[in-house]
């Protein structure tokens, strides 16, 4: 079964990050959090593209990295504010997307993933061999959003981690509203009938490249402000941002979740960003759990842990 | 004047000759049968007419517009439509959804809108739930409106089939086998139904193996053999064609399976 | 001229470890439909378990020996416990699963060994050969010629056993092999311990010249991929042939135009070719039945 994407799910989460913090035992969690959020939203725009859309990509860490770097360098470089650089590297993945989504998703399955793939490490290849730029592969600082500076002399004093949970639950949650409003649409009903049938989607008119390519520019623009955040709230950044493990790490939150769906693919994100937090005391072990988990979750839930949960629940029920 | 005009249709498949030379025309409300023992090239045929193989002789003209090799998405534009002999169904969606992915050329998304939800979109996909309800219960499926489509009987999936392609609003439809594996009162339905649909203008080119409901509602049947045409004409005309006789008996037929 | 020589000696090489690796793929994907994102870790397995065992104190021969047949065993479990489970599973799942499997070995390598570059001595000496105008280190002659020996020995296994004809059944119809009497499940499992152990073969011979630690796996994998897709994903000889072309375009690349740069060309050349024929050098048209 899928779990269907609606309002429902959009208001059980914005429930769950506000009452949240009041059981945080210190300020550390809320960094915690926005950084499940921020991974949650670059999650969400997978979801479209293989959820909705059935393509995938082993490549997106690419247009998450163009969007952390907009960030770091465009405020430095073009004199442009950082709220502005993160429309600045959205726009610029969109592009990208286009350009290389044409030739690319008239490809299938394996290749696809090889091709998106290969895009990535191009990606992250530029950002470390362009030291000039980029300080290569130790990375560079980012300039600060400065919004808080702002709600600080409008008589609102939030710390660091409060500030950044509050703004990326909050572009999570627009985030969600916008790929619910697609799943419910047109244009989310035409990916996902492509998804089902390409033959049968073009017998009833549907431009199957089109739909392909809007899914993938829509989820590039959602990994490449997820990118932004990420670097703007960690004031720094490397190449490891766009490299291949990073995509792994996308496209396996959302599978984890649930990959139909945009709750699933909030709660994979929490997972997979949880994991490393709590094994941080078993640091030897991490990439060991993280394979196993990734091997045994898609042997015994395939479709996902929430969906999967959801199942066994509503089977017991009856 | 015919509204799908086929002549000198042909494919070879490594070598082999699977179609050669088949030309034909449908008119408006005219329900025309392609008839053929197993491997004779039917559906074959259908996939050349509605753009999903590329024939390498040959012409399919609609509305006398030359539209052969166009892709099934623009033909869908132009008119022609058509149903799977092996469903193809939108497995993951509902019963309703699949029929108002149907009217996708209606809708005429705009992304942005769909995005943000704006009236206007959410204004026309309510006018087209409507319209495809009305189109579900033709076929008799509105009690399952909200299921999940990959849950229905082979026969239920048959007639979704049928009222996602009528959503395209087509004035060519291609029904390839739409009665196969349905039992007797479901092959009347849709026999009704098709009869209906060709009363109501549409040109419906038909493959099927039930001979008694291709003998009924047919105006005009061919028959395909080895991928060339042996003979064309009225039911009657060709239930008495000696060579059509010869092609049925000569070969180890078995008219209610589905073809290759 | 000379700088021409070197660059191609260099580039076969390194491309005689790609073919091998693109033959691993090649050897799972015909057998199981699988593109196994781990086949670059089991060339890290057969460099670092021979690394360990002859410092150990074994003869090199014999270190190799168990590291070979260690990561075919390694292979055949990844087989009977990731990818039986998961048969029919959508190629997304898969993909995750051999990644995962990936990621699961690298780590239980850095647990179990050390996050160290380690090197092996090279089989002959160090001696440089002279040829051509160029350079040559023996044990590039080793990665070539081990290389050329495998293939031959899968040729012939293929064409003239009755087990690898079995393989070549079942890769080509399945369903048509159960029905003959063919154990594909058997036949699965060689499949995944001749990779393994391929690719074990392969990390043995490049250890000496291009050392070896617990992560060289992934971009072996990329570039085994990368090259059994240039050749045509399935096709033994496209495996080879890939394999060589990518270690000459990677070495030219990096001799003329960046060093930096080598593996992004060899990248820009693969999407290139996927662009141009999706189904690569050697690879065949399929017609997708509705």
């Amino acid at each position: 079964m899928t779990l269907k994407n609606n309002w429902v799910q959009l208001a059980i989460l914005a429930v769950i990050i506000v009452i949240l913090p009041t059981f945080f035992p210190s300020g550390y969690y809320y960094r915690v959090g926005a950084l499940v959020f921020v991974n949650a939203l670059s999650v969400v725009g997978l979801v479209i593209l293989i959820g909705y859309a059935g393509q995938i990509s082993l490549g997106h860490a690419g247009f998450a990295g163009i969007g952390a770097y907009a960030c770091a360098l465009a405020p430095v470089h073009l004199g442009i504010p950082p709220v502005l650089a993160i429309l600045l590297g959205a726009a610029i993945s969109a592009v990208l997307a286009l350009l290389i989504g044409r030739p690319i998703l008239r490809l299938k399955g394996y290749y696809l993933g090889v091709a998106t793939l290969g895009f990535g490490i191009l990606v992250s290849m530029v950002l470390s061999n362009e030291r000039g730029l980029t300080g290569g592969p130790d990375g560079m600082s980012v300039p600060s959003l400065g919004l808080r500076p702002l709600l600080r002399d409008m008589g609102l004093r939030l710390s660091g981690g409060e500030f950044w949970y509050i703004f990326n639950a909050a572009a999570l949650l627009i985030g969600i509203w916008i790929a619910i409003n697609l799943y419910q649409s047109a244009t989310g009903r035409a990916m996902r009938a492509l998804h089902g049938s390409e033959t049968a989607a073009q017998t009833v008119g549907i431009d199957v490249a089109r739909f392909k390519l809007q899914a993938f520019i829509i989820s590039a623009v959602y990994a490449s402000v997820g990118g932004s955040l990420l670097a703007l709230q960690n004031g720094f950044i490397t190449p490891d941002v766009a490299g291949f493990m990073h995509s792994v790490e996308m496209v396996t939150m959302a599978v984890l979740g649930g990959v139909g769906s945009v709750l699933g693919a909030t709660f994979g994100a929490a997972v997979l960003t949880l994991l490393p937090q709590i094994l941080t005391v078993f640091h030897e072990y991490e990439h060991l759990v993280l394979g196993l988990v990734m091997i045994l979750v898609m042997i015994f839930l395939p479709l996902g842990l929430l969906p999967s949960l959801a199942a066994r629940i509503r089977w017991r029920g009856v | 004047m015919s509204i799908l005009e086929i002549s000198g249709l042909g494919i070879s498949f490594g070598g082999l000759r699977a179609v050669n030379d088949v030309g034909f025309s449908v008119n408006p409300g005219e329900i025309v049968s392609a008839i053929g023992p197993n491997g004779a090239g039917k559906t074959t045929l259908f996939n050349m007419i509605s753009g999903v193989y590329l024939p390498d002789a040959g012409s399919v003209k609609l509305n006398g517009e030359d539209v052969t090799a166009k892709a099934p998405h623009i033909l869908a534009k132009k008119g022609l439509t058509r149903t799977f002999q092996n469903l193809q169904i939108f497995q993951e969606m509902t019963v309703l959804e699949n029929v108002v992915a149907g009217f996708h050329l209606t809708e005429n998304p705009s992304v942005w809108a769909d995005l943000l939800s704006l009236p206007s979109a959410r204004r026309r996909s309510a006018e087209v739930c409507e319209k495809a309800l009305q189109l579900l219960e033709k076929v008799h499926l509105s009690k399952a409106a909200e299921e999940e489509a990959g849950n229905l009987s082979y026969g239920a999936l048959k007639r979704l089939e049928i009222a996602r392609a009528l959503a395209v609003g087509p004035q060519v439809l291609l029904l390839d086998e739409p009665a196969a594996g349905c039992n007797a009162v479901e092959t009347e339905e849709i026999d009704e139904l098709i009869v209906e649909l060709a009363k109501s203008g549409i040109a419906i080119l038909l493959v099927e193996h039930d001979m008694k409901m291709v003998m009924r509602i047919s105006n005009h049947i061919v028959v395909l053999d080895h991928g060339e045409k042996i003979a064309e004409g009225t039911p009657e005309d060709v239930s008495r064609n000696p060579d059509v006789i010869a092609a049925y008996l000569g070969t180890e037929e078995e008219p209610a399976h589905a073809d290759g | 001229m000379d700088a021409l020589m070197q660059f191609v000696f260099s580039g076969l090489t390194v491309g005689a470890v790609y073919a091998l690796v693109a033959l691993g793929f090649t050897i799972i994907y015909n057998a199981s439909d699988v593109v196994n994102f781990a086949q670059g870790e089991f060339v890290m397995l057969g460099g670092m378990i021979t690394v360990f065992a002859f410092d150990a104190g074994l003869p090199l021969p014999l270190a190799a020996l168990l590291a070979i047949v260690a990561t075919a065993a390694i292979g055949v479990a990844l087989n009977k416990f990731a990818i039986e489970p998961a048969r029919g599973a959508p190629v997304v799942s898969l993909i995750i699963i051999t990644i995962g499997a990936s990621i699961l070995i690298r780590g239980a390598t850095q647990v179990l060994f050390d996050k160290q570059l380690h090197r092996l001595p090279a089989f002959s000496g160090d001696d440089p050969i002279h040829l051509l105008g160029a350079t040559l280190l023996p044990q590039s002659l080793w990665v070539i010629g081990g290389a050329i020996a495998i293939f031959i020995a899968l040729w012939l296994f293929f064409t003239r056993t009755l087990l690898g004809k079995a393989v070549l059944a079942t890769a080509n119809n399945r369903l048509a092999a159960q029905l003959v009497g063919i154990n594909t499940g058997f036949v699965m499992t060689l499949s995944f311990a001749l990779s393994a152990a391929i690719g074990a073969l392969a990390g043995v011979l490049v250890t000496p010249i291009t050392l070896v630690s617990y992560d060289v796996g992934v971009g072996l994998a990329l570039k085994g991929f990368a090259a059994a897709m240039l050749g045509g994903m399935g096709n033994p000889k496209g495996a080879l042939v890939g394999g060589l072309l990518l270690g000459l375009f990677e070495a030219l690349t990096a001799g003329y135009i960046s060093s930096q740069y080598k593996e992004a060309v060899a990248f820009v050349v693969i999407l290139a070719v996927l662009f141009v024929m999706p189904q690569g050098l050697f690879g065949q048209k399929t017609t997708e039945r509705v």
